[in-house]
């Protein structure tokens, strides 16, 4: 028999986990590149990487402190935008979209290269970066929490951090994009060439926004390696990917829709992982191996996502009235 | 004022604009935009090559010309979306030549595009607001703040409306500006421009694709425009209306300005017919009928404007 209770508890843990929060603060701030300007990023993996790596590298090899390690990511990933964004913001989209893609596979393969072993730990990645943070912790040591929900100081003390984050983050974004500000932004969005012709500076705010949406995936990127390691494969296009669905699944230009966007591909991610892997130990599936059943799940994941874009292509939060419009 | 749709009386015409006699490149009493060797080449074709140009302030002024005379080029040049070969301009007597669209437009030079820009997933008032100058809230960090540009969108809300109303779109303020109409983002486009507050107004084809019921009520608009001090200048296909409303006519062809004058007079001007029939109608061309063909029906497009 299948072990239900299980399966559920295991997708419920994924509701709250820090890898979740990373996801959304990243798809928000893709959000704000795609949804609200309509910037195609297609790099927010070199982002996260650069926040990553940014973080545990300065720990590492200088001994920073750990509002310093943040800064470090924070500043490589501006740099990283101004880089990308001078020669290909006066473009056409597509261009952004290319270049991106590629700035964050030079990123990725450039921690992965054995030239840097010693500070980067090339493929094997780097640890124990976690000190720093760990020692912020007030929560005395112990085990706290109710059904799926129980961890220790730390996890606890992390998912505080992350979530709080991410609701900063949520009321940042939320307040400038009923400004003035996010008029222009969305103008932007609609055409350019009408919001330059009114007396805007399209450049610079296209600018702003591809800096704003990167320092968020900087910091999902350190908070996705808080309960791991930094391990350079984690950052392939595909992490981008998997970004741009929660982003569609929840709603591009809102902000509620990429943290509930994480949040359902998450616990259908797990749901899924957990109901075939049991499914293929009790027999259920005689087809398959239970290596071929890991990676079922990322199909079974593909499909639920296909059916939302098919039936509600605006997403979760979307607004259905804008859809009648697109062209 | 004229925001119905019943054809108004004649519009007062601004006259004696020029000094000396009305030839191409002749200099104005009041130029608001003067204009200097401008070109632009597209590979071999020479799109846009203009010696002196000067446009009269306080009139509306049309820029006609054949098909690929260059007058979009023109335009771009001149509002900073394209950059010429070689040539400058001053507006208000600053040199702009070069200068970056959105400099030239803070500096009160607006304009409208053939193919309307509305913001279409931006409701009407949006698109509005959009126009105000010197916004507080369009700084990232002042947008966090509120109380800073709280007041300014209030008086920034309440100017929209009045235009809104003027333009008769009061009521759709809450709309996606793509469920209007094509009439209706035209009268949107220029009704943003104004939100600027402008003083040279340039229109892109502000007729084209706009059905006639609404056409008496944007030309009233245009002369509204005159009437509130600004400068226009538009391009435009439709010779009816241009000689309707234009105080002075620009005549474009193959990138050269081969007229200037009354729009009454410079029709009769045999640089104009050239440019719109081709420069050998009055010759035999019984021997070539392609080219019979070709310039039949030319003249069955001026006998339409002409209508």
């Amino acid at each position: 028999m299948i072990d239900w209770g299980a399966i559920f508890s295991n997708a419920a843990v994924e509701l709250i986990s820090p890898t979740t929060a990373a996801y959304a603060l990243a798809a928000l701030g893709l959000a704000v590149h795609f949804g609200y300007t309509g910037l195609l990023n297609f790099g927010q993996a070199g982002f996260m990487a650069l926040g990553a790596y940014g973080y545990a590298i300065s720990t590492l090899t200088f001994g920073f402190p750990v509002w310093a390690a943040v800064l470090v990511g924070i500043g490589a990933s501006v740099i990283f935008a101004l880089v990308l964004g001078i020669p290909t913001l006066r473009l056409r989209a597509d261009y952004l979209a290319i270049v991106t893609i590629a700035a964050a596979e030079i990123v990725r393969l450039l921690f992965t290269t054995n030239t840097f072993e010693p500070v980067t730990g090339s493929a094997n990645g780097l640890s124990g970066y976690k000190g720093g943070f760990a020692a912020l912790n007030p929560i005395p040591d112990g085990t706290y929490g109710f059904g799926p929900f129980e961890y220790n100081a730390y996890d606890w003390w992390l998912r505080i951090v992350a979530w709080t984050i991410v609701i900063l983050a949520c009321l940042f974004t939320w307040q400038i994009m009923r400004s003035p500000w996010g008029r222009v932004i969305k103008g932007i969005r609609e055409d350019e060439d009408a919001v330059r012709a009114l007396g805007k500076n399209v450049y610079f705010y296209k600018m702003q926004s591809l800096i704003l949406g990167g320092v968020y995936g900087t910091i999902a990127g350190m908070i996705f390696v808080l309960p791991r390691a930094v391990v350079p494969s984690n950052y392939q296009t595909s992490l981008t990917f998997f970004i741009y669905a929660i982003l569609l699944l929840g709603g591009a230009a809102t902000i509620l829709g990429p943290v509930i966007g994480s949040m359902v591909f998450w616990v259908l991610l797990s749901f899924f992982s957990g109901f075939i892997a049991r499914a293929v130990e009790a027999g259920w599936i005689p087809f398959l191996t239970s290596i071929q059943a890991g990676q079922l799940r990322f199909i079974l994941v593909g499909v639920a996502i296909m059916l939302i874009v098919i039936y509600r292509p605006q997403g979760i939060f979307g607004n259905k009235k804008e859809l009648a419009f697109v062209k | 004022m004229s925001s119905n749709s019943v054809p108004t009386a004649k519009p007062v015409k601004t006259v004696d604009m020029h000094i000396g006699e009305a030839v191409p490149g002749c200099r104005k009493k009041d130029p608001i935009l003067v204009v200097d060797g401008v070109s632009r080449t597209f590979g071999g074709l020479k799109a846009v090559d203009v010696e002196h140009l000067e446009v009269p302030r306080g009139a509306i002024t049309a820029l006609i010309g054949p098909n690929g005379a260059g007058k979009t080029t023109l335009f771009n040049l001149l509002t900073g979306f394209d950059k010429p070969d070689s040539g400058s301009w001053t507006f208000e007597g600053t040199p702009i030549g070069g200068m970056a669209a959105f400099k030239v437009a803070r500096m009160g030079q607006v304009r409208t595009f053939q193919l309307t820009k509305a913001l279409g997933l931006l409701t009407v008032m949006d698109n509005m607001l959009l126009g105000a100058k010197a916004q507080v809230g369009e700084n990232l960090f002042r947008a966090v703040l509120p109380f800073l540009w709280r007041q300014q969108e209030a008086d920034n809300r309440d100017k929209a409306m009045d235009l809104l109303a003027r333009f008769k779109l009061d009521t759709k303020k809450d709309d996606y500006a793509a469920s209007l109409s094509g009439g209706q983002r035209k009268l949107l486009e220029m009704a943003r421009a104004l939100m600027s507050d402008p003083t040279l107004v340039m229109l892109d084809e502000p007729m084209a694709g706009v059905n006639p019921a609404l056409t008496q009520s944007l030309l009233d608009h245009i002369l509204n425009l005159k009437a509130e001090g600004m400068s226009v200048l538009f391009v435009e296909h439709d010779m009816h209306m241009v000689r309707h409303i234009a105080d002075w006519v620009i005549v474009m062809a193959e990138g050269r300005v081969v007229a200037e004058g009354d729009p009454h007079e410079v029709m009769r001007n045999q640089a104009v017919i050239d440019a719109y029939l081709g420069q050998h109608h009055d010759e035999d061309l019984g021997e070539d009928p392609s080219a019979e063909q070709q310039n039949v029906g030319a003249i069955k497009e001026l006998l339409d404007d002409e209508l």
